[in-house]
């Protein structure tokens, strides 16, 4: 029902300057909301990759290099396509042949090299995995027996493993035509290095050593990729987090002209930045299903995941701090090694877990003198990119073990030591020592907050009654400075075509009811839910008005998906910059009719309201009725839109979150088995949308730190041979072995978007095992073992430690 | 020996007749022959838990268990248990606590859950993780799940 005729020129003059720049924060921001898609998830009702099945569609094995480092002499697939159920046997020339081949160097860093690759080795294997035959098959079942019959003779050539052989002048070559295997070195610092070691009373030096690690999503990489050759269409139903990047990817490289390219991400089990890349392998099968004009499936198994997913980490950091008498830092270096594997990766390259070694050791603390270089070899194993925390746990680990160390031998309380040496209020905005702009730290209210959680010098106390009884407990803390949500800086000037934008549309059904269409992409983060309460607040609608779709490349609005931790800080942001453009145009819409003004009006629980007195004076279901169906009712010149899209590009280079964790652990002497027995996370990711989902990130995010601190190892032989290959021997965390989580939040509003948010996601990684690593070391003091600084903490290093084994 | 045999089982109440090849593990079966894509395969080397079904009141690994195997047993996944309603108060419990994210591992938590609860004892968190330790999460960290567990074993031991 229409409360007033509506006026022509009323409509017409306000149209112009309804637009509100107030910024509304209102339930169910700030809820713990329910993720209704968990309930279909929980009925047996997901849809993953693995689960669609497609008209015509054939399957996908790999015949992979048995060696790390080898010659291709011959391929005999005749018998391999005699095989039952065969269709095709593909080799990597074949394949090469329509692709076009890509290199994991950067337009803004001129000294990283990297060869061009193609999705399967065409002269040389570089390591132990890397695809070499494609056999497709009417089954999965018949593909793996096909690719058993592929007959490929080797000539084994001597494999790169040990990352600082390989820098030697006579070591092997990974690549001969490079002439020695450094992929990139870099360096930064500021300050004298020299004066700073120079007037120190105490220096502490130590070489700190960190296993590889791979993600393990639970559901393996994998797609089905349709291509049809009467339009030159191409639709990938991709396991992936950037479909746009897979859009570009596979139109690039396979000629295919990128507005026929759909990529669309049905549910996904698990990301953690494994699959944000661009995988040999699955290109592969994209090239297959071209060649072959019809759809083609490829599911990883868990051998192949453990071989080719993305590793991270496999640094070795020797390190030194100086501290003056009163415990203050008076300098910092950090050399780091850190290897990856025959190649860089493409597009995301395999730089940034060195460079976030160099830019984030030291940042919560306040150094003059800071020197840190990076040296990045080749090495014959599998290709380091990408995976949650990116370096940073290594930057936080290195930087808080050297804190330890130091604290310690000026006979300072660690605690103490932090709140000498931490960045103050005073200091923000400020620049870390490896350059990183720090716009505000809440360093010291998350070191209280923790010391207060834990009840320190309470537990302190029980530590010294448990030791005199032969039990030794530690304490350990961990300051983290993370970078999240990353802007165009970072990866703009790389070329590389990573967009750091995210868009949005809101759209207003016929009912009044709220369709969401967004770029950003969910593993089980939840970033939906989040999204949909942003849109509920900022249009002044129930949640349960509100369904998001997302992850389809010819639906949603441009953007880069889920990486750094950014999807409710961006893509949030365009959400609600959505929401709001919505309602502005709904309100002048309600303002024409009503004979309003419009900013007389607002919109609360799906009713427009006069702002003053909350009086309902029509429905929004009313409002959009009239919108789409009876504009027959309307002034000629009245064109209503009621749906509206927005993209948000951070301004800044990142928003740069921080926190803080605790560990208290149990160390069997006799053993050297470590029992987690408490952990707690104090974590300032900005403003909270949907606390439940953030402790979600937190927790299951310290767990893969935990993982890394005491069992996830990836371990090579001196062949390249992977000794890892399986679950049973690259040991995630299990229930029984994971302690409860205690997550308290600080809300320091991020000042450079309009809700104040940063990244949670990656928070709960980048601190974890340096906690549990201070916490064992702080266990075994007493009893005069020599510093642990290598992860994972096995019970073998303990008792090295220890001397008790050699 | 053939290389294919004809099983007869019951899977989620219901009689089902295939002839099919031997060498197919259960889940395989399952998931390809019947089109319940509830059960997962993570690993495929009884590691992970992903693909726990229930095979005449049991959890078991079903990429460890051939289909042959299961001729004359009585099958139960996570399609049919969400049906019978035995779960629900475990299931909106797991959705109201954030109990999953990504949802691959939670059919397989969710039977060995189910069949911990069946057990109508009270249990320690220790006792609780311990049960659940042969079914991996990689997103939730687990402390989540355990609470799920806790809440809906309060409400049936402690009424």
């Amino acid at each position: 029902m229409l409360s007033k005729p509506f006026s022509r020129s009323v409509w017409a003059v306000e149209m112009a300057d309804t637009m509100s720049e107030t910024i509304v924060i209102r339930a169910p921001i700030g809820d713990s909301v329910e993720r209704s898609k968990a309930r279909r998830l929980a009925n047996g009702r997901g849809r993953y990759t693995d689960d669609l099945c497609l008209p015509r569609m054939v399957y996908a094995a790999f015949v992979r290099s048995p060696y790390a480092h080898a010659r291709i002499v011959s391929i005999d697939a005749s018998a391999a396509a005699r095989a039952p159920g065969a269709v095709r046997v593909f080799t990597g020339p074949e394949i090469a042949a329509i692709v076009e081949p890509w290199t994991g160097e950067a337009a803004h860093l001129p000294n990283l090299r990297s060869p061009p690759q193609y999705p399967m080795a065409v002269e040389r294997a570089l390591w132990q995995g890397e695809p070499v035959a494609l056999v497709v098959a009417t089954s999965r079942a018949l593909a793996e027996d096909a690719a058993l019959l592929v007959e490929v003779l080797w000539e084994e050539l001597p494999a790169v493993t040990d990352p600082l052989a390989a820098l030697e002048p006579d070591s092997p070559l990974v690549h001969p035509e490079l002439g020695n295997n450094l992929a990139f070195s870099h360096q930064v610092g500021r300050g004298d290095i020299g004066s700073g070691f120079a007037e120190a009373d105490h220096v502490c030096e130590q070489t700190l050593y960190f296993g590889r690690h791979t993600g393990v999503t639970l559901e393996p990489r994998g797609l089905i990729a349709d291509y049809d050759p009467t339009l030159d269409t191409l639709t990938v139903h991709h396991s992936h987090q950037a479909p746009f990047q897979m859009q570009m990817v596979f139109a690039r490289h396979l000629g295919i002209p990128e507005q026929n390219v759909r990529v669309i991400l049905p549910d996904i089990g698990g990301g953690f930045g494994l699959k944000l890349h661009v995988y040999n392998d699955e290109v592969a099968v994209v090239a297959a299903s071209k060649l072959l004009g019809r759809p083609v499936k490829y599911i990883a198994d868990r051998v192949e995941s453990l071989l080719t997913d993305i590793h991270a980490r496999d640094h070795r950091v020797t390190a030194k701090i100086a501290i003056a008498a009163d415990g203050k830092i008076t300098g910092l270096s950090v050399d780091d090694i850190c290897v990856i594997g025959g190649y860089s990766n493409t597009i995301r390259l395999s730089t940034g877990e060195g460079m976030l070694v160099l830019m984030f050791s030291g940042a919560p603390y306040d150094i003059a003198n800071y020197q840190a270089t990076l040296k990045v070899p080749f090495q014959n194993k599998n290709i380091i990119a990408m995976y949650r925390g990116v370096g940073q746990p290594i930057a936080v680990t290195v930087t808080e073990h050297m804190v330890d160390l130091a604290a310690r031998a000026a006979g300072i309380d660690p605690v103490e030591m932090r709140r000498r040496n931490y960045l103050t209020d005073d200091q923000f905005p400020t620049t870390g020592p490896g350059g990183v702009h720090l716009e505000y730290l809440s360093l010291n209210t998350c070191l209280d907050t923790v010391v207060e959680r834990m009840h320190y010098p309470a537990l302190r106390t029980e530590q010294n009654t448990y030791r005199a009884s032969g039990v030794y407990r530690g304490i350990g803390l961990a300051t983290m400075v993370e970078v999240t949500a990353v802007g165009p800086v970072y990866y703009g000037p790389a070329e590389v075509g990573v967009s750091t934008i995210d868009g949005c549309t809101v759209k207003l059904e016929q009912s009044g009811k709220v369709r969401v269409i967004t770029s950003i992409t969910d593993q089980g983060q939840g970033t939906e839910v989040g999204i949909a309460q942003i849109v509920a607040a900022g249009l002044g609608v129930p949640f349960a008005d509100v369904s998001v779709v997302s992850g389809d490349t010819a639906v949603t609005p441009y953007g880069g998906g889920a990486y750094a931790s950014r999807g409710i800080a961006i893509g949030g942001e365009a959400a609600y910059d959505a929401a709001r453009t919505v309602r502005d145009n709904a309100l002048s819409l309600a303002a024409a009719i009503l004979q309003a003004d419009p900013r007389s009006l607002d919109i609360e629980d799906a009713q427009i309201r006069d702002a003053d007195t909350g009086t309902i004076r029509m429905s929004l279901a009313e409002l959009s009725k009239i919108g789409y169906t009876r504009q027959d009712t309307l002034p000629l010149d009245v064109q209503p839109e009621l749906s509206a899209t927005r993209s948000f590009n951070p301004k800044v280079p990142a928003f740069v979150a921080n926190g803080i964790q605790a560990s208290h652990v149990e160390v069997d002497t006799d053993t050297g088995f470590v029992t987690l027995l408490d952990h707690w996370v104090v974590a300032d990711g900005g403003r909270l949308i949907n606390p439940a989902l953030v402790d979600g990130q937190i927790r299951g995010g310290v767990v893969q730190g935990l993982g890394a601190a005491l069992f996830e190892h990836i371990v090579y032989d001196e062949n390249g041979q992977m000794q890892t290959a399986t679950l049973a021997d690259y040991m995630v965390p299990m229930a029984c072995e994971m302690p409860d989580i205690d997550v308290v939040h600080i809300e320091t509003l991020h000042k450079d978007n309009k809700l104040g948010t940063k990244g949670a996601g990656e928070a709960g990684t980048i601190g974890a095992a340096s906690a549990v690593l201070n916490a064992v070391n702080d266990a075994l003091a007493p009893l005069g073992a020599e510093p642990i600084a290598s992860l994972p903490i096995t019970p073998e290093i303990v008792l090295q430690a220890l001397g008790k084994v050699s | 020996m053939h290389d294919r045999q004809e099983i007869a089982l019951t899977v989620n109440g219901e009689a089902v007749n295939r002839t099919i090849g031997v060498r197919q593990h259960l889940v395989d079966f399952l998931r390809g022959e019947l089109g319940l894509l509830g059960s997962h395969l993570g690993c495929e080397h009884g590691v992970c838990g992903a693909c726990s079904v229930r095979v005449n009141g049991r959890v078991v690994r079903g990429c460890l268990m051939l289909a042959v195997q299961a001729d004359g047993a009585d099958v139960l996944t996570i399609e049919g248990l969400s049906e019978t309603g035995e779960i629900a108060d475990l299931q909106e419990a797991f959705v109201a606590g954030n109990a999953l994210q990504c949802g691959f591992c939670t059919p397989g938590m969710l039977l060995t859950s189910a069949e911990l609860l069946a057990g109508g004892q009270p249990l320690t968190r220790a006792e609780i993780r311990e049960y659940l330790s042969g079914n991996y999460c990689r997103c939730t960290g687990y402390q989540a799940i355990i609470d799920a567990v806790e809440t809906v074993l309060a409400q049936r031991v402690g009424g």
